[in-house]
């Protein structure tokens, strides 16, 4: 039975080991803020990290995965919703439907990382996740104002 | 009503509630039981207001949330005439159950065509309105005052006579008791102080932290998942599939035949249900349309455009006999492809069904449409179902006039009475089995006059009816007034251009992919039709575009204010920035007007780059200007990825494209600056989430044309090569 490093705990998941990392969060863990949308990596719906990485979680098997690599899902991004990016997604009222807000988060959260002042084309690169309704326009002002620390700035 | 129904609506509430405060693990409700439950229920003021001790007021919304912000909109507009403290509303869904069991309170619950606040707006005022005449009479009454010498503003009922305060939450209970008065007055909007106003969404925080509850998220206890395929080609069913090769597989519990046309199975879990279904030998009867394909559908239009025989949906003068006669003529074809609606979270249901009870959790557009298919799939009556509305992962028309896979649902859950059943389609099933688009080409033919001014128009379209695919019995002597959206003598999608002789005419040509109504219907490949074509004949006439427009747009000034306004932003007549061309388009949709400018360039290797849009939109009134600029920014991104990638293709009966690899759309790289002009000019209430669609792509092709000097008719532009020639 694979040990996956979910959140800061490490947990059996009853699975096969062909299971995508998606389907162990949501139905082994009860984790359902990581979403599905396409199941080949496509859409970044289902974004999370994995050692700070983004990664696509529906095309990455649970059993390419070791217990010592640590996994963060939306639901462990903050306690609170307090991480700079969705405080800056809070401030800019970016989600519309919101079923790829997840992903958009995870990937920006992850960008801000690695990118801490990012350029438009920094995001152009960094943000290949689809939004259908469009929310694109404040996703890019919201990651500008978390690497600003505006929010923290307001607040 | 009787007090039985209305003490069971309200523990439904409650359940609601707490529902959405206690997580994901949504506890089953036994209909009936619960009494104890009854007395802790905060009152309900009338339908559309509870008021709890705390003062914390909840605002019941009839119509579905999709991302459209009509939740915030809808709960702006009663909290504007409750006068309640704005930072204590929250909101939540009555089911469609309890308005069929309370005579239809809540009325339509529908959401679609851009309707979920212009249609609704008045009674939802009415009822928060009529809240606060109970609650002042309540307080009143406690005082023994006149209640015209109270007044409520904030949560808080001032006696002004004394002094004396009290609060919305204090007389709440009192209140509900009262008979509500039986005429109440609106304010007038220019005294607006939450509607109107760019206030927050009231839906964004469980957003941000994956805690908001969508379909796909459900669980039940004892809950068991599906997954299905449809026969791929339209019409086709399963000749027979072979059960015994996966039922051992992990978790699979059944396989079910659902319906005529699709095999699903049931597991512990979608994961192992999906890979057992794609394991599952089926052999299909793919049925009478097995040669269908986008050439065969092509042929079927063209024929249409040349037809003697068409269905008339505008007319003034005499259009072939001014054409006959024109000094000058142009004509061009056109014409537009399938598309999915492709939400982010693609079709799912969760059914329950025991002998005597059914119930559906779902996203919808139309709750009360999502019971009837409940009550008819499980064959009970209505007032023994319930379809519980979830928060959409997208709607865009696919999830409002069709519930294909509620029917599913239910129809597995029959099969296994008494344990819940979620239903999750696949990307692949998705894609395969939307309610597309529908296809199109346009003839268009326009004449000028010696003095070299347009006299004549006539605009042939040929090709789907959405109507006669999800409606027949809504045409009218065979005619679909839908398709001729945009293009109007009157109306929600009057045509804003006076020409002497004008035929509109449309030879239905009806293909075996179901069609839908997909956000901005039929508004889109019309106002491509008109709005490039325009462009052409200004062209034609070596006119301006701006300037050709403006002179047959004298008699619809709110048509051509729009366009003025967008012009003037954009900087229309002076000099773009180097290697950067315009290009503009108006249309009325759904009751608003909508005007945009594009500016593109075009590289030497024929490289589209969108850098900005400005667009402009008077929808009459506006409840929430933030949320108003919010959809036209993303009417542009579905619109332009319509425009830029949108086309599903047939080949041997079934479409072609299977996932978002085949069918691409628009990312954040792609996306212009936008600049929203939102300029409401009152005395009517016209939509806002899909009127914007409809300018997006005529802008940026006319844009293309003025960069390129080459004519696109044909999208997506993904096949066009746009080097110049």
């Amino acid at each position: 039975m694979p040990k996956l490093n979910i959140n800061g705990r490490v947990v059996d998941v009853d699975a096969d080991d062909k299971t995508p990392l998606l389907w162990a969060l949501r139905e082994q863990a009860g984790l359902t803020g990581t979403k599905y949308g396409c199941g080949i990596a496509q859409c970044g719906a289902c974004t999370v990290h994995i050692d700070g990485a983004p990664v696509r979680s529906c095309a990455m098997p649970i059993g390419a995965l070791r217990a010592d690599q640590k996994i963060v899902t939306i639901e462990g991004l903050s306690p609170d919703a307090s991480h700079p990016v969705q405080k800056a997604w809070l401030a800019l009222d970016v989600p519309q439907c919101g079923y790829c807000q997840a992903g958009m988060i995870m990937a920006a959260a992850a960008l801000l990382k690695s990118k801490p002042r990012p350029t438009d084309a920094d995001i152009d690169a960094g943000m290949t996740n689809i939004c259908r309704c469009g929310t694109y326009n404040r996703v890019r002002a919201a990651i500008h104002l978390a690497a600003d620390g505006g929010v923290a700035r307001q607040g | 009503m009787d007090a039985d129904t209305l003490e069971l609506s309200r523990r439904r509430f409650l359940v609601g509630s707490a529902t959405a405060a206690g997580g994901l693990m949504i506890g089953l409700h036994l209909p009936f039981a619960g009494e104890a439950l009854a007395a802790e229920l905060p009152p309900e003021v009338n339908a559309w207001v509870v008021v709890k001790p705390d003062d914390s007021v909840i605002v019941r919304i009839a119509r579905s949330e999709m991302g459209q912000g009509t939740l915030t909109g809808l709960a702006q507009l009663v909290a504007e005439e409750l006068e309640c403290d704005w930072s204590k509303v929250s909101t939540e869904y009555p089911t469609p159950g309890q308005n069929l069991a309370r005579g239809r309170v809540w009325g339509n619950f529908s959401t679609g065509g851009s309707r979920g606040i212009r249609e609704s707006h008045e009674y939802v005022r009415k009822g928060g309105a009529t809240a606060r005449m109970l609650l002042l009479q309540a307080a009143a009454d406690a005082w023994g005052v006149p209640v015209a010498e109270c007044s409520a503003a904030n949560s808080v009922i001032t006696h002004a006579g004394t002094g004396r305060k009290t609060t919305f939450g204090k007389v709440a209970s009192a209140a509900a008791r009262l008979t509500p008065p039986a005429n109440v007055a609106l304010k007038d909007p220019k005294t607006w102080k939450i509607a109107g106003k760019a206030v927050k969404r009231l839906d964004t925080i469980d957003k941000l932290s994956g805690k908001q509850v969508y379909g796909a998220d459900i669980r039940l206890p004892g809950m068991l998942n599906a997954a299905i395929r449809d026969c791929p080609v339209f019409g086709g069913k399963p000749r027979s599939f072979d059960a015994a090769k996966v039922l051992s597989m992990p978790g699979v519990k059944a396989v079910l035949r659902v319906g005529d046309s699709a095999v699903a199975v049931v597991a512990q879990n979608w994961w192992q249900a999906k890979t057992a279904l794609d394991a599952l030998p089926i052999d299909w009867d793919e049925g009478a349309h097995a040669q269908v394909s986008s050439a065969t559908i092509a042929r079927q239009l063209e024929e249409g455009l040349e037809a003697q025989q068409a269905l008339v949906g505008n007319q003034v003068g005499d259009a072939r006999a001014a054409l006959a006669s024109a000094s000058k003529r142009v004509e061009a074809v056109y014409s537009y492809p399938y598309q999915n609606h492709a939400t982010m979270e693609p079709m799912n249901a969760t059914a329950l069904y025991t002998a005597d009870r059914c119930e559906v959790w779902t996203p919808t557009q139309n709750g009360e449409a999502a019971l009837a298919v409940t009550a008819d799939a499980s064959g009970l009556p209505a007032a023994r179902c319930d379809v519980h509305k979830m928060h959409l992962g997208g709607g865009f028309g696919r999830r409002g006039a069709v519930h294909d896979w509620v029917r599913q649902a239910v129809l597995i859950a029959r099969q296994m009475p008494g344990t819940p059943v979620k239903l999750l389609w696949s990307r692949e099933e998705d894609m395969l089995h939307g309610r597309y688009h529908p296809i199109t080409q346009a003839r268009l033919v326009g004449g000028f006059d010696a003095a070299g001014n347009l006299n004549a128009l006539h605009i042939r379209i040929s090709g789907q009816s959405i109507l006669a695919g999800v409606a027949p019995q809504n045409l009218q002597g065979g005619r679909d007034p839908v398709t001729f959206q945009g293009l109007s003598a009157s109306g929600d999608g009057e045509i804003g251009y006076t020409i002497p002789h004008l035929l509109v005419d449309h030879a239905m040509r009806n293909p075996h992919v179901p069609p839908g109504f997909w956000r901005g219907v039929n508004h889109n490949q019309n106002a491509i039709y008109l709005e490039c074509f325009i462009d052409e004949l200004a062209d034609a006439a070596g006119q301006d575009p701006l300037a050709f427009r403006r002179k047959i747009m004298g008699r619809h000034p709110k048509h051509l204010a729009v366009l003025e306004a967008a012009a003037d932003k954009a900087g229309w007549g002076k000099p773009a920035p180097a290697g950067v061309f315009r290009g503009l388009a108006q249309h009325k949709g759904f009751g608003s007007y909508t005007a945009a400018v594009a500016e593109v360039s075009v590289s030497a290797q024929g490289k589209l780059k969108i850098h900005r849009i400005v667009a402009a939109t008077d929808p009459g009134h506006a409840v929430n200007p933030g949320q108003i600029a919010a959809q036209v920014e993303g009417s542009f991104v579905y619109g332009l990825s319509a425009c830029l990638y949108g086309e599903c293709t047939v080949a041997k009966g079934r479409i072609e494209q299977q996932n978002f690899d085949t069918y691409p759309m628009m990312r954040i790289d792609e996306m212009p600056e936008v600049e929203t002009i939102v300029m409401p000019s009152g005395g009517f209430w016209g939509g806002v989430g899909e009127p914007t669609i409809a300018v997006a792509a005529p802008a940026v092709l006319n844009a293309i044309f003025a960069a390129t000097g080459k004519r696109v008719r044909s999208l997506p532009l993904k096949n066009v090569d746009l080097r110049r020639a």
